[in-house]
């Protein structure tokens, strides 16, 4: 069982690994933006992995589902070249992958030390959607109130910003 | 399963994901670096909600996902006035708060 666990673990961390390289490299934004469905959908495998399907689904509703027809309607209104495009990148961009590289090693380091070798509890209580309602209308009510003005400033916001007068 | 190679496979995106704001100059292409980014995050959170045993980590996922769907409406919406106004979304060429 645990066999099985690590090897989807293993298979699903190095598409979505690969995915999200070929995101920040790839010469297309249209390509980019399917690259970046693979990433997503990786995530919401790993959640079910890690005995959250709730999450997993609602990964897949929002963001495989509106945010990915955001991005392709923003490259469609952007008019952006759809097919290569050399002048995706910045002219110093090569300043990215030693920042990228520091901040990976410092955190691979830490938690390394943090964590170690601490394996995730095999008999651990599973987590159903139940519980999960009973935390957002329970003890996280008010966040739940101050995300929904949050999502309806933005709601709103978006329609002033691109209205046109 | 271990609790590092969540966490570490967090780590990896959440580094591609800084690499791509750095390195991109197309509006939505740093959007879509941000999202990589965000969902390192959720990936700890689930993690660590594994790892204790607790809810609250699902439930912050949630609210995240939740606040990264406006916080994208709103993004594609200003990146869509940039290319309005300006003709590009190229971000270097914003470049007016230059002292």
């Amino acid at each position: 069982m645990l066999i099985a666990q690590n090897i989807g673990f293993a298979i699903i961390a190095a598409i979505m690994i690969v995915g999200a390289i070929r995101v920040v490299t790839t010469s297309n934004v249209v390509h980019g933006a399917l690259w970046l469905v693979v990433v997503l959908a990786g995530a919401a495998a790993q959640y079910v992995l890690l005995a959250a399907e709730f999450v997993a689904v609602t990964q897949v509703l929002v963001y495989i589902g509106a945010v990915m027809v955001l991005f392709l309607f923003g490259t469609m209104l952007t008019r952006s070249r759809i097919g290569r495009d050399s002048g995706l990148n910045n002219t110093y961009w090569k300043l990215g992958i030693p920042v990228a590289l520091a901040l990976f090693a410092a955190m691979a380091i830490a938690l390394v030390d943090s964590f170690g070798s601490e394996k995730m509890p095999t008999d651990g209580a599973i987590v159903n959607t139940q519980q999960i309602s009973d935390q957002i209308f329970g003890a996280y009510l008010l966040p739940f109130w101050a995300l929904s003005f949050v999502l309806l400033a933005a709601v709103i916001g978006a329609i002033v910003l691109a209205r046109k007068d | 399963m271990f609790v590092n190679q969540f966490l570490i496979l967090a780590a990896i995106l959440f580094c591609i994901g800084v690499y791509g704001v750095i390195a991109r100059k197309n509006g939505v292409m740093v959007l879509m670096a941000i999202e990589l980014i965000l969902n390192a995050v959720n990936l700890n959170l689930i993690a660590f909600s594994m790892r204790n045993g607790s809810v609250d980590g699902q439930t912050f996922a949630l609210f995240v996902i939740a606040v990264a769907a406006a916080e994208v409406g709103v993004g594609l919406s200003l990146v869509l006035l940039i290319y309005r106004n300006r003709r590009t979304i190229s971000l270097d060429d914003l470049s007016e708060m230059k002292g």
